[in-house]
């Protein structure tokens, strides 16, 4: 062959326009339906949607290190027959007639392959059919104007960073008639800047509509805090400190969290992080903990096709009070599915604020660490929830309430029940929303909504 | 695949352009506590258009295939890369243009292999044999089988076809009991992952694994904490792997030295100026990027910017030698590298991967490792990783411990941690065991990017000896 050709072309002007999520919720309906129509007696089927159209623009000392758009669609068909169900996971192309095909051709592997599958003893679906949709409005201006803006406003200071916007949808369909659909097209701008090695300062800034002067806001504060970084950096040997949690930092130990602590699985086999929580284990009665569907971005609908409550109590004044059951732990553990998905890992965790002012937080603090973020949390002892990770970007020594310095990174290496227990002091009466800037295979719709946390003492070891 | 034979015409105006095809089937199966898990079969295809133009650099990846979907594709790329050309990292002109030829094949990639039914009965025999006991509260076998296909055409005339077959096995057990619980695995999550067919099972002594990870599990459960102090570490091949992947494989990625990974994955301790000079561990240290082994998971002839795949040391005799980095990185870097710009899928751009990062085996028994500590602990599979964004503060924990004093194997522990600093504890490597201790293993998780991207990684690695670590167990319930 010869790829190699230079015939001339004008560019398409609207090549880089901003996608819209309404063709993906035409081609999803186009494709469920001729699902429905292919099924034989006695069948049934479920299929989750998923798809974006995002731009990615990377950043690296200010400039653009690599640019693109991701145009992806995709469906999990799941053919059901009795007891026996399997699945297939299809990439679409977006072109009806050919998805169609492909479509009732895997339904057509599916339904070879359950006659070499036993009945599923936890198999469950929803009894009652429940309809919505769900399309939140937004105001994207081209991604490659938003580059302009941000580009200009770091003028001067080494950035690094991501740019992700478009439209993501969810979707849900199944022999009986349900129809969900629950689309946003949001903007996430994650950023760093940085003065040398590691020390910088990290922002994001995420939402529906791009403001340029928001953008311009925060990247001024950040330039402000990028100063405190730039002064001389201090060495702590390892020890007991004082620390204020900025709620970026909490995120993290909710990040954590959410690999199972959760879980109504996890916690039927005790091999969730808060199983002692069973046995009467508390944390701090200011600690709240819900899975609020209700106030996050994640659709109101799981791929089982399971209505979401609006919130799921699960700690509630420092006891556990729930967790979330998928309908194969609803049924084999004999529990009430609540509409999580298969890991039972929350999409909107959200802690309830305290009474501290997030202005009065270094006054409170007085003497001590000030973390604005943590990184790479694992678990030193997971059924004793002790955890450990680093200290990164804006971390701060302080003295009498005033920012003397950053410090080099610090390891911690501690128990919830100690951090979130006894040596919680306050949580700040301010809750921070950050959408989640995930893009693993696509971006995330997930979203946390935290306050920061004063804790008397942490445990640094390293 | 589509388009196995030559592409629809294509009009680009750029100074290059490039189309990675990507189509994976995967076939996912699992018997948990006895009942099988439902089949999971996935079918993922698609594009990534890449172009040059003007200097700048432009991707568009998309799933429609037809020809008027990869002219759109291209066409979003090149727009892309004229929109940005003017606030580039790099001037794209100055980069290196692939037109490799050629295909590469996994080893027995077309060959038969067990149908649904064997699979499953396979899984649930593992399965039937794990729960054995009420104390064994949870436990499961599975079982990926993964066939893909990648092909890069370049418009310098360049078209690689690469054909794969991956096996991915696991089996784990969870005991409770006196209120502690302890998860063993065979060789850890997913770590028995290779090119090939059936044959890797029994290579990992399949056959049996779940009745000996429940036993383990059990063990462990019973065992008391690992102990506190500082002590030698006889690391076994299935935590090497992560010591060697967190603290050598990311801090020498290329990308990551040029700051690309900043404000995400992070940074790196090492720079440009320690490459040929810079002491990263003790003599015995040898560490190579060897694409050549047949088996190995991230085994390839090309890299996915069409760079000719092949061995060299990244490390010898504990010298620093080169940086992981790909065509694209060496330039901007101006060092030498290796064939690692690689993409999870068709949907993200090429970055500086590990691929296969492998240490050497050295000369000592198994035996001869555990004769050769006075007090230290035996560390099998890791459970437990965290390291900061320079790559040197480590903690790692391991699933399973052994006491090791004055020279035997001793009782059993649970909850065996360490904790170091990269840029000292390769130093302190004092025995590397000899090729009868080394294992082919790997990781098909690896995360890093923005947009972020999972790939799969191989590691082989013999057992190690570091002396005068950090050792630590968990809190005793």
């Amino acid at each position: 062959m010869s790829p190699a050709t230079t015939a001339a072309h004008d560019l398409d002007a609207r090549a880089l326009d901003v996608a819209t999520p309404d063709a993906f919720e035409t081609h999803f309906g186009a494709v469920a339906d001729a699902l429905g129509r292919s099924l034989v007696a006695g069948e049934r089927f479920t299929a989750w949607y998923e798809a974006e159209a995002s731009d990615f623009v990377r950043f690296n000392r200010a400039k653009v290190r690599q640019a693109g758009r991701v145009t992806q669609q995709s469906v999990a068909l799941r053919l059901i027959r009795g007891a026996r169900h399997a699945q297939h996971a299809l990439a679409l192309s977006g072109e009806v007639a050919a998805d169609v095909a492909q479509a009732v051709a895997a339904l057509a592997g599916l339904r070879g392959a359950l006659d070499d599958l036993a009945d599923d003893p936890h198999l469950l679906l929803p009894d009652v059919v429940a309809s919505s949709r769900n399309v939140v409005p937004a105001t994207l201006p081209p991604s490659a104007e938003v580059v302009g803006q941000v580009l200009a406003a770091a003028d001067g200071t080494d950035l690094v960073g991501l740019y992700a916007a478009g439209p993501v949808v969810r979707g849900f369909a199944n022999s009986e008639g349900q129809r969900n659909w629950h689309a946003v097209s949001t903007f996430n701008l994650d950023w760093s800047l940085h003065h040398r090695a590691d020390k910088a300062v990290k922002t994001m800034l995420a939402g529906f509509d791009w403001s340029a002067e928001a953008m311009r806001a925060r990247m001024q504060g950040a330039r402000e805090e990028l100063a405190l970084v730039a002064r001389d950096a201090r060495t702590l040997a390892p020890g007991r400190y004082r620390v204020w949690l900025a709620p970026s930092a909490v995120e993290e130990i909710a990040s954590l969290l959410r690999w199972g602590a959760f879980s109504g699985r996890g916690l039927a086999t005790r091999q969730s992080a808060l199983s002692r929580m069973l046995d009467g284990q508390r944390l701090a009665p200011a600690v709240t903990i819900v899975e609020d569907y209700a106030g996050g971005v994640a659709p109101a609908f799981q791929p089982e096709g399971f209505v979401r409550p609006a919130r799921i109590p699960l700690i509630e004044a420092g006891a556990l009070a729930g967790s979330l059951v998928a309908p194969r732990t609803a049924r084999e553990f004999g529990l009430a599915a609540n509409g999580a998905n298969a890991w039972e890992s929350p999409e909107s965790l959200a802690m309830d604020g305290g009474t501290l002012p997030a202005a009065d937080a270094l006054a409170a603090l007085d003497t001590g660490l000030a973390v604005g973020n943590l990184w790479y949390m694992n678990y030193s002892d997971r059924v004793a929830c002790r955890m450990t990770g680093m200290t990164r970007f804006a971390t701060f020594w302080v003295e009498r309430g005033r920012v003397v310095g950053p410090v080099h990174p610090l390891r911690f290496d501690d128990s919830l029940y100690r951090m979130f227990g006894d040596n919680l002091e306050a949580l700040s009466r301010e809750r921070e929303l950050m959408l989640s800037s995930e893009s693993y295979g696509s971006r995330h719709l997930a979203s946390v909504r935290l306050p920061g946390a004063l804790l008397s003492e942490l445990a640094f070891t390293l | 695949m589509p388009y196995e034979g030559p592409l629809p015409p294509l009009d680009v105006r750029a100074d290059f352009w490039s189309l990675r095809f990507v189509e994976e089937i995967a076939e996912v199966y699992a018997v948990r506590k006895n009942v099988a898990q439902p089949l999971a079969v996935s079918t993922d295809r698609g594009a990534m258009a890449t172009v040059h133009a003007d200097g700048g650099l432009g991707y568009a990846a998309t799933s429609d295939l037809s020809p008027p979907g990869l002219v759109r594709a291209l066409r979003q790329a090149l727009a892309w890369a004229r929109a940005t050309a003017r606030l580039g990292l790099f001037d794209t002109r100055t980069l290196p243009r692939p037109a490799a030829v050629g295909r590469y094949d996994a080893p027995s990639a077309g060959a038969a292999r067990p149908t649904r039914r064997e699979w499953y009965e396979m899984l649930a025999a593992e399965s039937q044999a794990a729960g054995f006991d009420p104390r064994i509260v949870d436990w499961e076998a599975g079982i990926e089988v993964r066939e893909a296909t990648h092909r890069l055409v370049t418009s310098a005339g360049g078209d690689v076809v690469q054909r794969y077959r991956f096996v991915m096995a696991g089996a784990s057990a969870t005991a409770h009991a006196g209120g502690d619980t302890q998860t063993r695995t065979l060789a850890g999550e997913r770590a028995i992952c290779q090119q090939g067919g059936p044959e890797i099972l029994a290579r990992f002594g399949y056959a049996g694994c779940g009745r000996r990870v429940a036993e383990e599990a059990l063990e462990l459960v019973l065992a008391p904490d690992c102990p506190s102090g500082t002590m030698d570490v006889l690391l076994a091949p299935d935590q090497m792997i992560l010591q060697i992947h967190e603290s050598i494989g990311h801090p020498l990625e290329l990308d990551r030295i040029l700051g690309d990974e900043r404000n995400f994955a992070g940074t790196s301790f090492v720079t440009p100026d320690m490459f040929g000079s810079y002491r990263y561990g003790s003599e015995l240290l040898n560490v190579t990027f060897d694409p050549t082994i047949p088996e190995e998971l991230a085994s390839y002839g090309w890299d996915d910017e069409g760079t000719k795949a092949e061995r060299v040391h990244v490390i010898e005799r504990g010298v620093l030698m080169r940086p992981l980095g790909g065509a694209v990185s060496q330039a901007r870097a101006g060092l030498p590298g290796v064939a690692n710009a690689r993409a999870d899928s068709w949907n993200r751009p090429p970055i500086d991967r590990m691929a296969n990062l492998n240490l050497e085996p050295g000369t000592s028994s198994f035996d001869d490792l555990v004769a050769g500590i006075a007090r230290g602990v035996y560390m099998e599979t890791n459970s437990s990783w965290s390291i900061d964004d320079s790559r040197n503060k480590f903690q790692f924990g391991c699933e399973r411990g052994r006491l090791v004093v004055d020279g035997k194997l001793g009782q059993v522990v649970r909850n065996p941690n360490y904790r170091g600093v990269s840029a000292s504890f390769w130093r302190s490597l004092t025995a590397v065991g000899d090729a009868a201790t080394r294992r082919v293993l790997g990781t098909p998780h690896c995360g890093k990017g923005e947009p972020s991207q999972i790939i799969r990684v191989g590691h082989a690695a013999p057992a190690c000896v570091f002396s005068g670590v950090e050792v630590f167990g968990g809190d005793a319930p």
